[in-house]
């Protein structure tokens, strides 16, 4: 390496919420023009050292060195002043400005928008040629993609004349090939001298595009190394503190019986829009359908009509009885008596009450149940409260206290208190979406054997996920869905990320010219609002 | 109903539009940046009676307009301080107001004046008089031209054209400068502004001051020159009129001046039964015509004109978070 002093250099930074030590002593040295990982599970500390780094919260202990000077960072005025810019996980734009009004928001020349938004406007096309970070100036945020979002995002640091820039979870909504393109920006980024640290939990990421990686656990700074000379295995098992199974271990599948059989689904949301147009498919008993595609292409609304609280057209047959998709039928209550159970995408709003106790929550929807009564009026709380201690224990959620409000629990635990309130109900069929999201890495792993355990039983599993590498992995049979249709099923062993990438954009042949280019184009005539939901 | 009375019934919508507008406008100004105020109207009065007080006892109602501005300022701040600083609720804070200026206006003006909650008539220098534009008069006499511009466009006192000049003016400050641009962003999203180096808190409070600002004139207004002093609860529900328009006009200011308008002329129209009466040719209840503005509240209020999206930010205190 060379003499020259690190871009960015942390010494001992510490950080307590309350009794939460975010932070404990970490330092790091990141040299300029590299590209830096950082990984960790969700919880590490990994966006609380950024947003340190960023000016939005206060370090208790440690010293920031930017280009070898110490720098103090009260607010992000400061960091923008120190060449620090930064793209969020939810991005910070405001979604009814043009792109231009972005950009120049915060940083105007002077008094007057005209001025500013010329010179945006020539600094854009610059930018544009450059680093391969066409926008167009003048569209709406709330009209455009997410990929498209992300790249402002990028130009407002960039028109910022930031030197280093900071990613947190950038790849999270974007397809693998608006995420290749994003890759190809920051490589662009790292030719021209800027530093890049690109915070995940993707070990293929890092793998891919870093020079160097950090691993981040409770806390602490558990690892630097060089991404050449390490693996995905070690990092895992860095991140978790033990050794992790990165590939889901299954049999074969022992396909039976005709399950769910799903014909032309309709439905039109109130808006007017058509989310789903005549989807039809069916899941069969001991197999898991992987449903794969970009966030808000309809999977969310096909969930919604099989767990009942959305209405639709067309039929849906469960063990070969036709199911009520509109009348009083309709509703979660019904559905759960024909065998279906439902792990809800969004579980903090449809899966759990986040202040009720674990034991109300490993109830609901189940509540009528003959043990949970003591008489005709009243509950068996008591007996709710022995039942939800075994579940905890057999889905090992920690704590195991059932008294424990559920916001009170991570991610990856209150996941595990819904899927063991619809697994140990003994449905026929399970539909689960995004069973990983915000989850940890170990947590991950039980989980998936969960769900591959339930399909040995002989269940019928519908798996929704915006995760490709989970589809990949899990699933038996995958179908893509793009605006609202099948755009066809595919089988996991005949497949790979890239086909499935294109299907998810909405085509169904190689396109001509640039890959990013032609599936942004696609993704843009379905809707700006199909990639809006994240 | 002839020309003359057509111009009397568009001079009186003026008038009566005139405080509606500065309400409406200061509204814009604090929810655009994410402060909901439904405190208006406490402001509105507030300044009515301090801006009456004032102009009685100095004589000058040049120093009893600062003093209303600055009753509606003081309110504005504890809205401020109740809303940004300590993040509480936006509408409790609000209806405090409103019932903190309606009790404490009559208190403290019958503790001062002893004249049953009232201030005294307000005579000479205390009022605003009507000023009569340039050329008014010699140009009276021209057809058309000459009676509009005499009867409707001259002859209003100076907070009227203050009021009128308003919206040309916000329109310019919202859509073509550096703050404007910083006012509607912070009340679409916050966290735009604030990873943008910019501080929340300072522009929210700018904009909840110009707000007081404002509906300090339109309660100087109301006492000063629409009457000629401040009676109990003068303000009669003008300033939920003002949110009513401000959501009519969906937050853009040159739709509040005409939902302000149509707002005045239904007040003007309960002022004159008898044309109403000569161009229906049946007699229309005289209450009926009173409530009508309130009726199209609440008909607007309820949703019946249209979506209106609200600043996305809109009664959200700002909480940083990761």
């Amino acid at each position: 390496m060379t003499e020259q002093a690190p871009a960015i250099e942390l010494k001992g930074i510490s950080k307590a919420f309350g009794p939460v030590q975010a932070n404990k002593d970490i330092s790091i040295r990141v040299m300029p023009g590299t590209i830096h990982g950082i990984i960790g599970e969700n919880g590490a500390g990994k966006s609380t050292l950024m947003s340190i780094l960023y000016g939005f919260y206060k370090a208790d202990a440690g010293e920031v060195f930017i280009a070898g000077q110490k720098t103090s960072i009260p607010d992000s005025q400061a960091a923008i002043a120190a060449g620090i810019g930064m793209v969020f996980q939810h991005f910070k734009l405001v979604e009814n400005f043009t792109v231009l009004e972005n950009v120049i928001l915060g940083a105007e020349d002077s008094g007057l928008l005209r001025p500013s938004l010329a010179r945006a406007r020539r600094e854009l096309k610059s930018l544009a040629e450059e680093y391969e970070l066409n926008v167009d100036p003048d569209a709406l945020i709330e009209e455009v993609g997410v990929g498209m979002q992300q790249r402002v995002e990028i130009l407002k640091a960039l028109y910022r004349k930031a030197d280093i820039l900071i990613l947190d979870e950038p790849t999270g909504v974007l397809t693998p090939a608006e995420a290749d393109h994003l890759f190809r920006i920051l490589e662009n980024l790292k030719r021209e001298g800027k530093t890049i640290i690109l915070i995940t939990h993707k070990l293929r990421e890092i793998m891919e595009i870093t020079d160097t990686v950090s691993v981040m656990r409770r806390g602490e700074m558990t690892a630097t190394v060089k991404t050449t000379d390490t693996s995905p295995a070690e990092l895992a098992e860095l991140m978790v503190g033990r050794k992790v199974l990165l590939r889901v271990d299954k049999a074969p599948a022992q396909i039976g019986r005709k399950i769910l059989e799903v014909r032309d689904l309709n439905v039109t949301d109130d808006k007017g829009v058509h989310r789903l147009k005549g989807v039809s498919f069916d899941v069969h008993a001991g197999e898991i359908l992987g449903i794969a595609g970009v966030a808000g292409n309809g999977q969310s609304e096909l969930l919604e009509v099989l767990g009942g609280y959305e209405r639709a057209t067309g039929s849906i047959k469960v063990n070969g009885e036709e199911i009520d998709l509109t009348g009083a039928k309709s509703d979660g209550q019904s559905r759960r008596l024909r065998g279906i159970a439902h792990v809800p995408e969004d579980r903090q709003r449809e899966g759990l009450i986040m202040d009720y106790a674990a034991w109300e929550n490993t109830a609901f929807g189940y509540h009528h149940a003959d043990e949970y009564q003591r008489s005709s009026l009243f509950m068996d709380n008591a007996a709710i409260r022995k039942d939800t201690e075994e579940k905890m224990a057999r889905f090992d959620v920690r704590p195991p206290d059932p008294k424990l409000a559920a916001k009170n629990f991570s991610g990856g635990n209150q996941q595990k208190i819904v899927l063991a309130r619809e697994i140990e109900r003994n449905p026929d069929l399970l539909l689960i979406g995004q069973p990983t999201r915000g989850v940890d890495i170990g947590a991950i792993e039980f989980i998936h054997q969960q769900i591959v355990a339930l399909r040995d039983q002989g269940k019928a599993i519908l798996l929704v996920s915006v995760e490709l590498e989970e589809i990949l992995s899990l699933s038996d049979r995958i179908a893509v869905m793009f605006d609202g249709k099948m755009m066809g099923e595919r089988m996991p062993q005949e497949t790979d990320e890239k086909e499935l990438g294109l299907l998810m954009a909405g085509m169904t042949t190689e396109p001509q010219g640039s890959l990013h280019e032609a599936v942004e184009a696609n993704l843009a005539h379905a809707g700006g609002d199909a990639s809006k939901e994240v | 109903m002839d020309f003359a009375t057509l111009l009397q019934m568009l001079d009186a919508t003026m008038r009566l539009a005139t405080p509606l507008l500065l309400a409406c406008l200061a509204g814009l100004y604090s929810e655009r940046a994410g402060i909901f105020d439904i405190g208006l109207e406490g402001k509105m009065l507030a300044a009515a009676f301090l801006s009456a007080a004032i102009a009685s006892v100095t004589g000058n109602v040049w120093v009893g307009l600062l003093a209303g501005i600055g009753a509606s300022m003081a309110l504005s701040v504890v809205h401020g301080l109740a809303s940004i600083t300590f993040r509480g609720n936006q509408l409790i804070s609000g209806v405090a107001i409103n019932f903190l200026a309606a009790g404490l206006t009559v208190v403290v003006a019958q503790s001062w004046f002893r004249q049953g909650g009232r201030t005294p008539q307000l005579t000479d220098g205390g009022r605003f008089e009507p000023i009569t534009l340039p050329f008014a008069e010699a140009l009276r006499d021209v057809p058309v031209i000459g009676p509009i511009y005499y009867e409707l466009i001259s002859g209003h006192t100076p907070l009227v054209y203050v009021a009128i000049l308003m919206v040309p003016l916000t329109w310019w400050i919202l859509y073509r400068t550096r703050f404007g641009l910083r006012l509607r962003a912070v009340g679409e999203n916050p966290a735009a502004v604030d990873t943008a180096g910019v501080s929340v808190i300072y522009l929210r409070y700018v904009a909840v001051a110009i707000c007081g600002v404002l509906c300090g004139i339109a309660g100087a207004y109301l006492a000063t020159a629409l009457q000629a002093g401040f009676v109990k609860d003068m303000s009669a529900g003008r300033g939920f009129i003002a949110l009513a328009a401000l959501i009519f006009a969906k937050w853009r200011p040159w739709y509040a001046l005409y939902a302000c308008l149509l707002f005045g002329f239904l007040q003007a129209m309960s002022l004159r039964p008898d044309v109403i009466e000569g161009v229906l040719n049946f007699k229309v209840n005289g209450q009926f015509l009173d409530v009508l503005p309130y009726i199209l509240t609440v008909v607007i209020l309820a949703g019946f004109v249209g979506k209106a999206i609200p600043p996305r930010a809109g009664g959200e205190p700002y909480v940083k978070e990761r």
